[in-house]
């Protein structure tokens, strides 16, 4: 590798990109060239270094300098300033402070970082820095001193199971993928990460691209595929370009291709970019879309291992479960099997998001408890609340309450507890939210993204959702909520794939501990957390009330009346339950009833 | 504006995208993709065209206009209707919502007069609801065209269209 006396780090997440940081390395890059330096000094594109929102932002090491918020404009002034003349530019320096990264922030307490090693830390965009850290070594080691049925027995030794959110052991679908007579046999992985809210595929895919793929090619060692497809969603641009870029580096470095590090051993692969529809996600769609049709599931078996791309043997597994593959197979099946619990080993990533301190992506041993990940890893709820529910596993998981905290995590006390581990979605939620209206949210996204191939999930859906959204408007019944279990058994028992068989879980879920809630919408008209609007109404307390007209000056309707510093009204009929008036009022005036 | 494409520019996107991803059945999705990225959506006369260059006359098959219209009818991302010069992509999930996504969602169809899936009358702009994008840290998020914005507030949404022809 050439020697240079500085690196600048220029950030490329998509925020500092729409803020032009491209702009701002091709113009750095040609400047260097001019004024003589570009042999001296070496551009590198990483991801997030800190604010975004002020960017585009750039760090020049050795010195550890923080640029933040130039201009294309200010780059020929900037290089000669402090490259050539070695003194730093006040105008643009941030004080170095601990890095601010919204999504991925440095590592928390009881946070270990396997999968996310290597994000935030690397140019996702040369090889040689995935290199530098022990990059491809597995590979090597894998195709030089191991066969595949031992490689197949590594990763079953280390208990790894599959990311996507079903946990079925890998090493055991790998040797299922193995034992099926058929060739070409493909790889597939599942980038197709859909779930709203989470996004930890797409920081690997986007910070750490080489270490899926090489737990891509060891994987197609070990069941003797040929053939890759990558399946990455359309609504991560960036991730695409990134693998795109990654795949022709590693053929460049003779880690794709043929005859991969001068064995006999071949194995090429694509990126597929999906063109937007969720259930893509799911394996049988997925492989459909693959090929060029609709993207609707298929009864299974058979399995994928068995029939899958183009009708051959496909061995299908996500992001995660690939990228933990190198490090299993560099530091051994024990290593990673000391993580976790009994049944479930290694470490899990999360987005955590709602109503904590600290949301963002974690990743965290298995077998700990949703306690220490939103109070000790997220900081706890928000604003001194109470904690009151968390929904784990997207929007075909299930809501878990205060009882549940204490659970070790892992792929089977989730499901018992009548939820899902799912791609790692946690959306934490306090007391201000409204569990029918949660499950309402919930049933419109699975409702909106249902195929329509089959009856009980294309229809099913659709009725839940009404009866809920009739619950929320205060329409509802007495029986309603029988309905609703019912449905949500048809829909659940009935549906083809995941999607349909999740979807009421939510329902199901909020059913079971929040009963309650439910009844009081139906029969006592009243929305418990104060958030379904027909069912809330707001009160002027004329102990609070000063008269100061605030709130009759906002008001968008002018349902308040008053005269100044006499105690104010608000007309019920009128009132269309903005809020406005409660925000507004600076004495806590207004009050929420139900 | 769909009177405005031609024919032959139809006929030679449709070329230059069967050229780039090859006649195999697993073409389909990336070549009505990079139709529906040069005009905006997939025209009819574009179904017509690829099925034109799709067949194959040493097994005389044809791929049916009607399952080349269920792959634009079925992914959210090709449009079977014309759309404006900028499409706006606002992200209506949970994460986002939770931020003041409403404000921002209620800014942009005031501003632009538009409903979800509707189109200016000067096709300046179409306004659509997107699936999560995972920029959930930086919520709310709009997409227009490939530019993302993030971490907004209603009083940006002017500027940011300002900035588009």
């Amino acid at each position: 590798m050439a020697f240079y006396r500085s690196h600048v780090l220029v950030c490329v997440d998509p925020e500092c990109l729409a803020k032009g940081a491209y702009e701002i390395v091709d113009a750095l890059q040609d400047e260097l060239v001019a004024q003589g330096l570009i042999d001296e000094i070496q551009v590198l594109e990483t991801s997030r270094i800190g604010k975004c929102s002020e960017g585009p932002e750039m760090m020049v090491y050795p010195e550890g300098v923080h640029y933040r918020g130039m201009s294309v404009d200010d780059i020929p002034y900037l290089v000669e300033e402090h490259f050539l003349k070695g003194r730093v530019v006040e105008r643009f320096r941030q004080e170095i402070k601990p890095v601010v990264d919204e999504e991925l922030g440095p590592l928390r307490p009881k946070e270990v970082r396997i999968v996310l090693r290597n994000c935030g830390e690397i140019d996702p965009n040369n090889i040689e820095d995935y290199l530098a850290v022990d990059g491809y070594q597995a590979l090597g080691k894998v195709l030089t001193e191991m066969t595949p049925e031992q490689v197949i027995e590594e990763v079953t030794n280390s208990g790894l199971r599959g990311r996507g959110g079903a946990g079925f052991p890998a090493g055991r679908k790998w040797a299922l993928t193995r034992g099926v007579e058929g060739s070409p046999k493909y790889m597939v992985c599942n980038a197709d990460e859909g779930d709203p809210g989470a996004f930890m595929n797409r920081r690997v895919l986007e910070g750490d691209p080489h270490s899926v793929i090489e737990g891509m090619i060891i994987g197609a060692y070990a069941v003797g595929a040929s053939y890759g497809y990558i399946y990455c969603r359309a609504e991560y641009p960036l991730a695409v370009e990134t693998l795109n870029i990654a795949i022709a580096q590693a053929r460049e470095f003779g880690f794709l291709g043929k005859n991969i590090l001068g064995t006999d051993f071949s194995f090429d692969l694509e990126v597929r970019v999906g063109a937007g529809a969720f259930v893509c996600g799911e394996e049988t769609a997925l492989m459909a879309s693959i090929m060029g049709l609709r993207g609707e599931p298929r009864p299974r078996p058979p399995f994928p291992s068995v029939k899958g791309v183009w009708g051959k043997p496909t061995n299908n597994n996500n992001v995660e479960t690939y990228a933990n593959v190198p490090q299993i197979i560099l530091k051994g099946a024990s290593w990673f099997a000391s993580m976790g619990t009994e049944r479930s080993k290694g470490t899990k990533t999360f987005t955590v998001g709602g109503n904590v301190v600290k949301p963002g992506l974690i990743e965290v041993p298995m077998g700990i408890t949703l306690r220490e990940i939103i109070f000790d890893v997220a900081g706890g709820i928000k604003d001194g609340r109470n904690f009151k529910a968390v929904q784990t596993g997207g929007p075909m998981g299930g809501c878990l309450v205060e009882k549940h905290l204490d659970l070790p995590l892992d792929y089977e006390a989730l499901t018992q507890a009548g939820s899902m581990m799912g791609s790692g979605g946690l959306v934490v939620m306090d007391e201000t939210s409204c569990m029918v209206d949660i499950a309402r949210f919930f049933m419109d996204f699975t409702q909106a993204e249902s195929c329509g191939k089959c009856t009980p999930c294309r229809v099913g859906t659709r009725r839940i959702l009404e009866i809920l959204q009739k619950i929320c408007d205060g329409q509802g019944a007495p029986g309603d909520i029988e309905r609703l279990e019912d449905l949500c058994q048809e829909v659940k028992q009935n549906s083809l794939c995941g999607l349909g068989q999740g979807a009421p879980t939510p329902v199901i879920s909020t059913l079971q501990h929040f009963r309650h809630e439910y009844e009081a919408h139906i029969y006592e008209k009243r929305c418990p957390a104060k958030v379904c609007k027909p069912l809330i109404r707001y009160e002027i307390q004329p102990s609070a009330c000063t008269g100061c007209t605030v709130c009759a000056r906002n008001c968008p309707v002018e349902a308040i009346s008053g005269e100044r510093r006499q105690v104010h009204h608000i007309d019920p009929a009128t009132c269309i339950r903005c809020g406005i008036c409660v925000q507004v009022c600076n004495f806590n005036a207004i009050e929420t009833l139900s | 504006m769909s009177s405005l494409i031609s024919e032959s520019e139809i006929a030679a996107a449709v070329q230059a995208a069967v050229e780039k991803h090859g006649k195999n059945h697993d073409a389909l999705i990336p070549i009505l993709s990079e139709v529906n990225r040069a005009f905006g959506y997939v025209p009819g006369e574009a179904i017509r065209e690829i099925r034109k260059h799709l067949y194959d006359p040493a097994n005389r098959t044809y791929v049916a206009e009607g399952q080349l219209y269920a792959l634009a009818s079925f992914y959210d991302m090709l449009s079977t209707k014309p759309r404006g010069r900028h499409v706006i992509k606002f992200c209506e999930n949970a994460p986002c919502h939770v931020v003041g996504g409403k404000a921002i969602w209620d800014t942009l169809r005031q501003r632009l007069n538009l409903e979800n899936g509707e189109t200016t009358p000067d096709f300046k702009w179409t306004l659509v609801t997107t699936s999560c994008i995972g920029l959930c840290s930086v919520g709310p998020v709009i997409l227009i065209d490939d530019d993302i914005y993030g971490n907004l507030t209603p009083e940006q949404i002017p500027d940011i269209l300002e900035r588009y022809e």
